[in-house]
């Protein structure tokens, strides 16, 4: 077998990532008036349950037939016209609130053949972070998909609810993200 | 074909990456989780990621001292940065978006957080850019060398000049964000940022300086490939066990 290259150390994007990394409008994935639209927003807490007031959010997701805009994914589903599946937020400076607008993604296949509860991966990086954390958005009006989804079935019934957004409002999810405590987000590695 | 693709990306190698907790670099002790990760089989929801259609939607900009549009160049030591985006495998990553952001050549962002340090800012540097990595995986900017700059980490603490460097690669688990940092600055074994990474995986954020990319009467040439995680090479036999 051949020798794999190392791979570059991760480092974090500090406090100034967001000349780069995020641009106005870059966490509006649909516009207002866009069938299906939700909105999904929240915290990110450190371990004294501070916000973190300078996160950058990432999330990657398949429209809402559930297909991702992705050259691996040549399923026969509509592609939405202009919908790329990617957003990233930043948290607020002030209130540290982040906020995304996009749609509930539909299904999508699981590891055995059937089909994952609708989710949003989501990675969570910042100043102080040295590695990215993957943790994915699940929906709280999904409840009997959410039942069945290997990944959710799998985790510690406990830790379950980490990943569950809470609808709050018609369209409107809560979701927060926590470092630390008993009550952590379940981060995963794949 | 209307069947999805799954691939099989080897492990992210942690060994091989600062851990979330690191003490030195203050930040990070109430930023980072302290339950283990959870480890799941990968769906299409992991195989794939936002690389291929944030490359739809990114232009090029690779000269960052003279993309501010001002028609004046930035001032500072102008460099060229120049490598590869490979896997693992050392297979070349074309169509990869690498976005880069730095302070510039006195070492002072141009970014509203940055009140203290009594440094100048150039009206001509913003210092961000993006290219599109070529067929080869081979990427190429033209910047400002940018210089050190001092944090509130721990008393006289200065970060050794570095640019801020960002990927998606193909698939959700290639997203690496990391620093490139250059050859012989005094600063980087003081660095707890730099330091975070393991001894042995340290060498690799730093550029090689290359007498091959400098151009002559032009500006000085380094070298840097990054290296994301891959497919494995041998993927398991389903029918062997």
């Amino acid at each position: 077998m051949s020798e794999l290259l190392g791979q570059t150390p991760s480092q974090t994007v500090g406090p100034y990532y967001t000349l780069r990394l995020f641009r106005e409008g870059e966490n509006v994935l649909v516009r207002q008036g866009h069938p299906g639209r939700i909105v999904i927003q929240g915290r990110v807490l450190d371990g004294d349950r501070k916000p973190i007031e300078d996160a950058l959010l990432e999330i990657w997701q398949a429209n809402s037939v559930g297909r991702y805009r992705h050259p691996d994914d040549p399923r026969e589903l509509a592609l939405d016209n202009g919908f790329t599946g990617f957003g990233r937020a930043i948290t607020d400076f002030e209130t540290g609130e982040y906020r995304f607008e996009t749609v509930k993604p539909g299904r999508v296949p699981d590891a055995e053949g059937a089909f994952q509860a609708p989710h949003i991966s989501l990675i969570v990086q910042g100043r102080g972070m040295l590695n990215p954390v993957f943790t994915r958005i699940y929906f709280s009006d999904e409840d009997e998909a959410n039942r069945d989804d290997l990944i959710l079935r799998g985790l510690p019934a406990a830790r379950r609810g980490s990943l569950i957004a809470e609808l709050v409002e018609a369209a409107e999810y809560r979701f927060d993200v926590l470092f630390q405590g008993d009550d952590e987000t379940v981060f995963f590695d794949f | 074909m209307s069947e999805p693709v799954i691939r099989h990306y080897g492990p992210k190698a942690y060994a091989d990456h600062p851990p979330f907790s690191y003490p030195d670099y203050r930040s990070t002790v109430k930023r980072s989780p302290t339950h283990d990760l959870i480890r799941i089989v990968q769906t299409l929801s992991e195989t794939t990621g936002p690389g291929p259609a944030w490359t739809e939607i990114s232009e090029e900009d690779t000269d960052l001292t003279t993309n501010t549009g001002t028609g004046n160049p930035a001032i500072g030591e102008r460099i060229i940065v120049t490598g590869r985006v490979l896997d693992e495998n050392g297979h070349g990553l074309p169509e990869t978006v690498v976005e880069i952001w730095q302070p510039n050549a006195s070492g002072r962002y141009a970014h509203w957080r940055e009140t203290e340090f009594p440094a100048p800012l150039d009206p001509n540097f913003v210092g961000v850019g993006q290219c599109l990595t070529n067929d080869q995986g081979g990427y190429r900017f033209t910047t400002i060398k940018p210089g050190p700059y001092p944090w509130g980490n721990h008393p006289n603490a200065w970060r050794p000049s570095h640019i801020h460097f960002s990927i998606m690669g193909p698939s959700l688990g290639t997203r690496l964000v990391t620093q490139m940092y250059f050859p012989g600055d005094p600063l980087i074994p003081l660095d707890p940022i730099f330091n975070s990474a393991p001894p042995h995986a340290r060498s690799r954020m730093i550029a090689a300086y290359d007498h091959e990319v400098t151009e002559a009467n032009w500006a000085l040439g380094y070298r840097w490939d990054i290296i994301l995680r891959g497919e494995l090479a041998t993927p398991m036999d389903e029918g062997d066990d």
